[in-house]
C-alpha cells in the first residue's frame, strides 16, 4: 500500500513537474495553423523557370533551369514583442520552384497578431549531425538526396541551389554554357569549415501584419528576388564564377541570398 | 546414475552446439580500445546483421542492378577490391580514390580517404548515389526492396515493422560493416599472449615498425584516425584529399592513414592505388617521399625526407606486416555471401 502511494507520488509529482517544464511552444494554447507562401520572382517579375530570360547586375544574360533552397526554424514576433518558435520538427520546408505547391509552407502558431518573420536559409548543424533514424520528411536522406540537396561525401544539405545557362558562362565539359551554384555547408563536425547558415527577419509593415485567429486562413507572402543574388556585399558574374559549390567563394554567394527575401503581401481570411 | 550421467553428457553437448551457434553480436577484443560507434542507437542483432549482410551482397542497391557493395570490397582481401587501383562501378566507369578495406569501423570517427563522412550510418549513401559507383537513387533502392519477396519480412523481423525506409536499410548495413572485426591475426596472439611467437625477423621488423610507422599507424588498430600528408607527388588530377572537406589550406594532400591490418591484401596501396606491391609502398617512404604542401613533419627529420633503411630492414618490416594478416577475418564464413 505505502508502496503504491510513492509509485503514485511520483507519477503525480513528474506530471506536475513536465507540466513546469513545458516549453512555451508546447503549452495548452491552441494552435492556428499558418501559410507562408514564398514566390520566387527576378526582379519584379515572377520567375519562369527555362523560358524567363533575365539580367544580373552585371548585364549577363541568363535562363534558369533549377531553383531550390531550404527554409527552417520559423518563429514569429507578435506585436508585444514576445516571439513564438514553431515545433522544431514541423519547421524544415525545401522551396522547388519546379514544385509549385512546394512553396506553401504551413506552419501552426498561437492566435496573436505578428509584425516579424523570422527563418532560416538551409538546415541548422544539429540536424546535420543528427541520428539518420531522426531525419525524417524531407531531411530524410532519400528525399533530400533524390531532390539533390544531400552531399553524401561530405555530409551535410545543400542549402541553396541555382542552376542555369547564359551565353555569358564558358562552354563546361558536358559542352552547354551552363552555371551552377550549389550552397551548403553548417561549420563542419570535427574540424571547422565554412558556415553558410543564414538568418532571414523579415518586418511585416502595418498592413502586413498577421493576423491569426481561430478558424481563420491568413497567408503571408513572401518575396524571393533572384537577381539579389548576383548583387549585394559582392557582385557575382558568370563569366567569372560558373560553378560554385562547397567553396570559400560560396560565402558571398550565401551573403548576397540571404537578402532576397522580401514581404510581398498578407491575407487575413 | 547411469541415467543421470547421460543426461549430463547430452546437456553438455546440447549446451555446445548452442555456444557455437549463438549469435553473440558485437564483442570488442580484449587488446582493443572502446569502439567509437554508438551501440544504443543501432545494438547489432542476429536477424539485423543477417539482413546487413545480404544487402551488402544485394546489387539491386545499383541503378542496374549489376553490383553489390560486395563486388568492390571483396572478402579475402580484407574487403578491398583486388587488382584495381580506383573504384570501378557500373558501366565500367571509374571513380578517384582505391576503394578502402571494410574493417574495425566501430573505432573509426571518419569515413573515405578524406574522411568526409562522419557516421558509419551516412557512409553507404555515398556508393549507392555516386555516378562512377552505383549510380542508383536512395528511393529507388528502397521500392526494390520493397517489391522483393523476402526483405519486407525481414525488414519486419529486425526492425518490428515491415517498413522499409533509409534508417531501416542504413542500420541494417552498419550492422553487418560492424561485425567485420579483424583482431585474430599473429600479432593479436602474441600481443594477448595466446602463445604465438614473433619470429626472429618478425621481432625485429616489429621494433622497426614502432621506431618508424607507428606514431601514424598506430597500435593496435594501426591508424591513428588523422589525416597526413605522406609525401606522395601529387597525380595529375591534383587530389588535395582532406582539403576538399575542410577548404583549410593546412589540410591540402592529407589523407586520411589507413590501417595496416591484413596489409598483405589489401593492395594496390595508397588513396589512388599507385602502388601494386607493399615493397614498393616501403620504398615510397625509403626513397620518394616528396616536398609537397603541408608534407607530414614526422616524414621530414634532420632535413631528410621519408626514413632510411636497408634491404634487410625491409625485409623484416615486411616480415612483420605479414603478422597483421587475420585469416580467420578473411575467410569468416559469417561474412561471407551467403
Amino acid at each position: 500500500m505505502k508502496r503504491k502511494l510513492l509509485l503514485s507520488l511520483i507519477s503525480v509529482s513528474t506530471v506536475l513537474l513536465y507540466g513546469l517544464n513545458k516549453p512555451e511552444n508546447e503549452a495548452a494554447e491552441k494552435l492556428v495553423p499558418l501559410y507562408i507562401q514564398f514566390i520566387n520572382q527576378a526582379g519584379n517579375q515572377p520567375l519562369q523557370l527555362n523560358t524567363g530570360q533575365y539580367s544580373n547586375s552585371s548585364g549577363e544574360s541568363f535562363t534558369l533551369s533549377t531553383l531550390q533552397y531550404f527554409i527552417s526554424n520559423i518563429r514569429l514576433r507578435n506585436s508585444n514583442g514576445k516571439e513564438f518558435v514553431v515545433q522544431q520538427d514541423s519547421s524544415y520546408f525545401l522551396i522547388n520552384e519546379s514544385s509549385p505547391q512546394s512553396g506553401k509552407v504551413r506552419v501552426n502558431v498561437p492566435e496573436g497578431e505578428y509584425d516579424r518573420l523570422y527563418f532560416m536559409v538551409g538546415v541548422d548543424s544539429l540536424r546535420n549531425t543528427m541520428p539518420v533514424g531522426k531525419r525524417k520528411g524531407i531531411l530524410d536522406p532519400a528525399n533530400s538526396m533524390d531532390n539533390g540537396m544531400y552531399w553524401g561525401w561530405n555530409s551535410g544539405y545543400i542549402f541553396f541551389k541555382m542552376e542555369g545557362n547564359s551565353p555569358k558562362a564558358p562552354v563546361d565539359p558536358t559542352g552547354q554554357r551552363k552555371f551552377r551554384y550549389h550552397i551548403g555547408g553548417f561549420g563542419g563536425y570535427s574540424a571547422p569549415t565554412i558556415n553558410n547558415l543564414k538568418q532571414v527577419a523579415i518586418d511585416l509593415p502595418e498592413q502586413g501584419r498577421i493576423i491569426v485567429r481561430q478558424g481563420s486562413q491568413s497567408t503571408t507572402y513572401v518575396g524571393a528576388d533572384i537577381l539579389k543574388i548576383f548583387e549585394g556585399k559582392t557582385s557575382i558574374q558568370i563569366s567569372e564564377h560558373p560553378s560554385v559549390m562547397f567553396s570559400a567563394f560560396s560565402v558571398n554567394i550565401a551573403n548576397n541570398y540571404c537578402n532576397m527575401f522580401f514581404h510581398h503581401h498578407t491575407e487575413n481570411r | 546414475m547411469n541415467r543421470r550421467y547421460w543426461i549430463f553428457i547430452g546437456g553438455f553437448i546440447g549446451l555446445l552446439g548452442w555456444q557455437v551457434n549463438r549469435f553473440e553480436g558485437f564483442k570488442k577484443p580484449k587488446n582493443f580500445p572502446e569502439p567509437v560507434y554508438d551501440f544504443k542507437s543501432n545494438a547489432v542483432t542476429k536477424d539485423g546483421f543477417e539482413l546487413g549482410r545480404k544487402l551488402f551482397y544485394e546489387p539491386r542497391l545499383s541503378r542496374d542492378n549489376t553490383i553489390s557493395c560486395g563486388s568492390c570490397h571483396i572478402q579475402f582481401f580484407a574487403f578491398t577490391h583486388h587488382g584495381h587501383d580506383i573504384s570501378h562501378g557500373i558501366e565500367d566507369r571509374l571513380g578517384t580514390r582505391n576503394s578502402p578495406p571494410i574493417m574495425n569501423l566501430a573505432w573509426s570517427k571518419a569515413f573515405f580517404w578524406d574522411g568526409g563522412v562522419f557516421h558509419l550510418d551516412l557512409q553507404p549513401l555515398v556508393p549507392i548515389t555516386t555516378h562512377a559507383e552505383m549510380d542508383e537513387k536512395l528511393s529507388v533502392v528502397i521500392e526494390k526492396l520493397k517489391q522483393h519477396p523476402e526483405y519486407p519480412e525481414l525488414f519486419r523481423k529486425v526492425f518490428g515493422k515491415p517498413e522499409i525506409n533509409s534508417a531501416n536499410l542504413l542500420k541494417a548495413l552498419s550492422q553487418f560493416m560492424l561485425m567485420c572485426i579483424s583482431s585474430n591475426s599473429k600479432y593479436d596472439k602474441v600481443m594477448r599472449k595466446e602463445g604465438a611467437v614473433f619470429t626472429p625477423e618478425e621481432q625485429n621488423g616489429y621494433l622497426l615498425f614502432k621506431r618508424n610507422c607507428s606514431s601514424c599507424h598506430k597500435e593496435p588498430l594501426f591508424t591513428d584516425g588523422s589525416f597526413r600528408n605522406n609525401g606522395l607527388a601529387p597525380g595529375l588530377n591534383d587530389d588535395r584529399g582532406r582539403f576538399m572537406i575542410t577548404l583549410d589550406s593546412t589540410d591540402a594532400y592529407k589523407f586520411k592513414v589507413p590501417s595496416l591490418r591484413n596489409i598483405e591484401f589489401t593492395g594496390p596501396y595508397m588513396h589512388d592505388g599507385r602502388f601494386y606491391d607493399l615493397g614498393q609502398a616501403i620504398d615510397h617512404y625509403r626513397f620518394n617521399v616528396q616536398h609537397t604542401l603541408n608534407l607530414d613533419p614526422l616524414l621530414e627529420q634532420n632535413s631528410r625526407h621519408g626514413f632510411p633503411m636497408t634491404e634487410e630492414e625491409k625485409a623484416s618490416i615486411l616480415a612483420f606486416l605479414k603478422t597483421l594478416t587475420d585469416r580467420e577475418f578473411l575467410s569468416n564464413p559469417m561474412l561471407a555471401e551467403q
